[in-house]
């Protein structure tokens, strides 16, 4: 995908033959094998790990779930039903599902908080990053899409709230809104559409995700101190170190993924998405999933619908500009005390802002979400800018290899471990 | 320490109950990691049902072959098929084209009371009785406060909201309401439900289910409105969670298998990283050279 040559060298005739015509193997070798990994990530570098698995897993267990499924108001809270009793396994592949949905988001913020601190959107990886939050939008629309199709109560009046929500676009509102609708309101057209988007949009994400780890390989990956990959020893080949790691990181999330699937597969959907939908009834409380209750806070902060409208969307928007906000010189806030401290509060904002996104818009709730939005639009458009300007990061370490061994404790001529094996051949 | 956490997740929680107690967190066999149904509980459960509740409540998704099903009240596969033909099923049409009435079969679903909506809401006052099948998943009160950090987990959890409201709501009606509350005609004071006025009359009263008895000739649990609901309730957990034992069993292998492969997975990744170094090729410092 990138540029440069690969050290990939094809050996049999066959290899050499194919090579010439496709060099997709050498692709596969540079990204995948001889990539150089720096050597000093943590545990929160293998969540891109996790969100691919998280990813084909949404991606196979939907497939299934679409060969039993029927979109149509009528018949689609009964074939969900089937799916939970009378299909082979069904109930494990729609609980699989629906919490691979959670965990899908768990893992997304867990890799955007990590981007946000570790300062991984900064030159020169403005455009890997961008391409994050293109998928961080597609797989808000896809959850929400999804959310609506077993055709429950929540589903029903979710996809009402939401669907309104976007006629206050100025203009175009209007038409968005009859074109999703497929009608005057929300009914039968909407959820054929909705289904077939919902299928449309993951292949969608898998197209971007392609992009984002071409641009990732290009650009290589930030790491813990935020200085780059100057010499080999600051880096070790992307297999065996970083697939090994993954890969074990990925089976502990699954172990996690698999307490929620098996003995919690309902505690984070909603009691009653097992009534079926009923326009004539209004339930007490709309609340979405808790992945969109932050946005669902900010959009209610504002008495004005559109002004909402732009203040939910804008949310979004402002991580995009992040790398041209942030003034400082120094990517990781391991350096910075300053902005490391406003991390955290910003943290804690977007926790509030969750945790009143789930509570009535009404007294003490709807001040303090007016304060909350504030502040999280606050910390890019303020904190960023003014921090990086006035703040005296720590130095930094003269390379990655010296944050490892400590400064001036080189260990032999290559930075092993006295008695290391050699390190595995990488040039294939 | 741990009674000032306790009274910080429950900060609130008196306002969430909006005007009413919550219900009382109760035991049930099926909660927790290693829950199971009672057997015999959901057979006097299905007996409840069918005698009492099934008078207007439909169990839609349910059909007679579920009832023998492992994980289930289990019964046999003669006593459902004996059960079923008790039934008439309305099936058509036949091939002169006209509707006609056999008995049930095992693969029949439950008949409901009431041929449609409109004919259940015209004989019960204007509302159609729900249909229960789902009622334990469906139904659930907020607890309040900020219990929701803690309650997925094992042991220390809870998430049997659903089947306590039921309870609760079974155990809730009061003959003589609250001096300031009017109750309108057609309805039933009830301290759980919520704006305590429920069109359903008070469904269940102490002796009103004969149990089958045990072998001394005394029923073997007490034919009280407690033990009814009790029954009823865990017998509609099964309803909604037909595979909940199934579940259960194969996500502790589940989990059991993926931690001893995560354990195996660590100490590779281990030796692995015992042996960092040397040079790694395929390097782009180029791009780098401004910051």
């Amino acid at each position: 995908m990138s540029a440069h040559a690969t050290t990939y060298v094809p050996k049999s005739r066959f290899a050499k033959w194919f090579e010439a015509r496709l060099p997709i193997a050498g692709l596969v070798h540079s990204s995948f094998i001889a990539f150089p990994v720096p050597r000093n990530l943590n545990y929160f570098w293998t969540f891109g790990a996790i969100l691919m698995a998280m990813l084909g897993s949404q991606i196979i267990t939907g497939v299934w779930l679409a060969m039993h499924y029927q979109p149509s108001a009528t018949e689609a809270f009964n074939s969900v039903e089937h799916i939970m009793r009378d299909v082979n396994y069904g109930w494990l592949l729609r609980y699989m599902h629906a919490n691979g949905a959670s965990m899908f988001f768990i893992a997304v913020y867990v890799h955007m908080f990590r981007n946000l601190y570790y300062g991984s959107y900064k030159a020169p990886r403005e455009v890997l990053y961008i391409l994050g939050v293109i998928i961080y939008l597609l797989m808000m629309a896809t959850a929400f899409l999804g959310y609506t199709l077993p055709w429950g109560q929540m589903s029903f009046w979710g996809a009402t709230v939401i669907t309104n929500i976007l006629a206050a676009i100025p203009i175009v509102g209007d038409t968005i809104q009859s074109l999703l609708w497929g009608g005057y309101s929300v009914g039968n057209p909407t959820i054929n559409r909705f289904f077939s988007l919902h299928y449309l949009l993951p292949f969608m994400i898998a197209g971007v995700v392609v992009l984002h780890v071409w641009a990732l390989h290009v650009t290589g990956q930030n790491n813990p101190t935020g200085i780059p990959i100057k010499t080999g020893k600051d880096a070790v080949p992307f297999t065996p170190y970083a697939t090994i790691k993954d890969v074990f990181a990925v089976v502990v999330f699954f172990v996690f993924f698999a307490y929620w699937i098996f003995l919690q597969p309902n505690y984070l959907g909603h009691a009653d998405n097992y009534i079926p939908a009923n326009p004539a009834v209004t339930p007490a409380h709309i609340v979405p999933e808790w992945y969109f209750l932050p946005f669902y806070a900010i959009l209610r902060a504002v008495p004005d619908k559109l002004g909402g409208v732009i203040l939910m969307f804008g949310a979004v928007i402002i991580l995009a500009l992040a790398p041209w906000l942030d003034t400082s010189r120094v990517r990781s806030a391991n350096y910075r005390p300053i902005y490391r401290q406003f991390f955290w509060v910003f943290i804690f904002c977007c926790f509030l802002l969750g945790w009143l996104g789930s509570k009535p818009p009404e007294g003490g709730y709807v001040l303090a979400s007016r304060i909350a939005t504030f502040y999280y639009f606050a910390h890019f458009l303020i904190v960023m800018p003014l921090v990086g300007l006035f703040e005296t990061p720590k130095p930094l370490p003269g390379s990655i290899l010296e944050s490892v061994t400590g400064p001036g404790k080189q260990v032999g001529s290559s930075g092993m471990p006295a008695g290391a094996a050699a390190a595995p051949p990488t040039k294939g | 320490m741990a009674a000032a956490f306790a009274a910080f997740l429950s900060a609130g929680a008196a306002s969430a109950a909006e005007g009413g107690p919550l219900p009382h967190r109760e035991k049930w066999t099926f909660s927790g990691m290693f829950g199971t149904f009672d057997q015999a509980q959901l057979q006097r459960g299905f007996q409840v049902y069918r005698e009492v509740c099934s008078n207007c409540h439909s169990l839609s998704y349910i059909r007679f072959r579920n009832l023998e099903e492992e994980g289930g009240p289990d019964f046999s596969a003669a006593q459902v098929k004996a059960l079923a033909a008790e039934y008439k099923v309305k099936d058509g049409p036949n091939d002169s084209g006209d509707m006609f009435e056999r008995p049930g079969r095992p693969a029949d679903k439950i008949p409901a009371p009431f041929p449609n909506d409109q004919a259940a809401a015209a004989a019960n006052g204007g509302k159609a009785p729900p249909d229960l099948s789902l009622m334990a998943k469906a139904r659930t009160f907020a607890r309040g406060g900020l219990w929701f950090i803690i309650d997925w987990l094992p042991f220390i959890g809870y998430t049997e909201q659903g089947p306590d409201y039921i309870h609760a709501l079974l155990n809730g009606y009061k003959d003589e309401p609250p001096k300031d509350v009017q109750v309108p005609a057609g309805g039933h004071y009830n301290e759980y439900y919520p704006g305590h006025v429920i069109a359903m009359p008070k469904p269940l009263s102490d002796g009103q289910v004969t149990y089958a008895k045990g072998a001394n000739g005394q029923p073997v649990v007490p034919e009280t409105v407690d033990q009814y609901s009790r029954d009823v309730t865990a017998f509609l957990m099964w309803t909604a969670e037909p595979h909940l034992l199934a579940r259960k069993s194969l996500g502790l292998r589940a989990m059991l298998f993926l931690l001893v492969l995560a354990g195996l997975l660590y100490y590779v990744k281990k030796k692995i990283w015992s042996d960092v170094g040397g040079e790694t090729h395929g390097l782009q410092p180029e791009l780098h050279k401004t910051s």
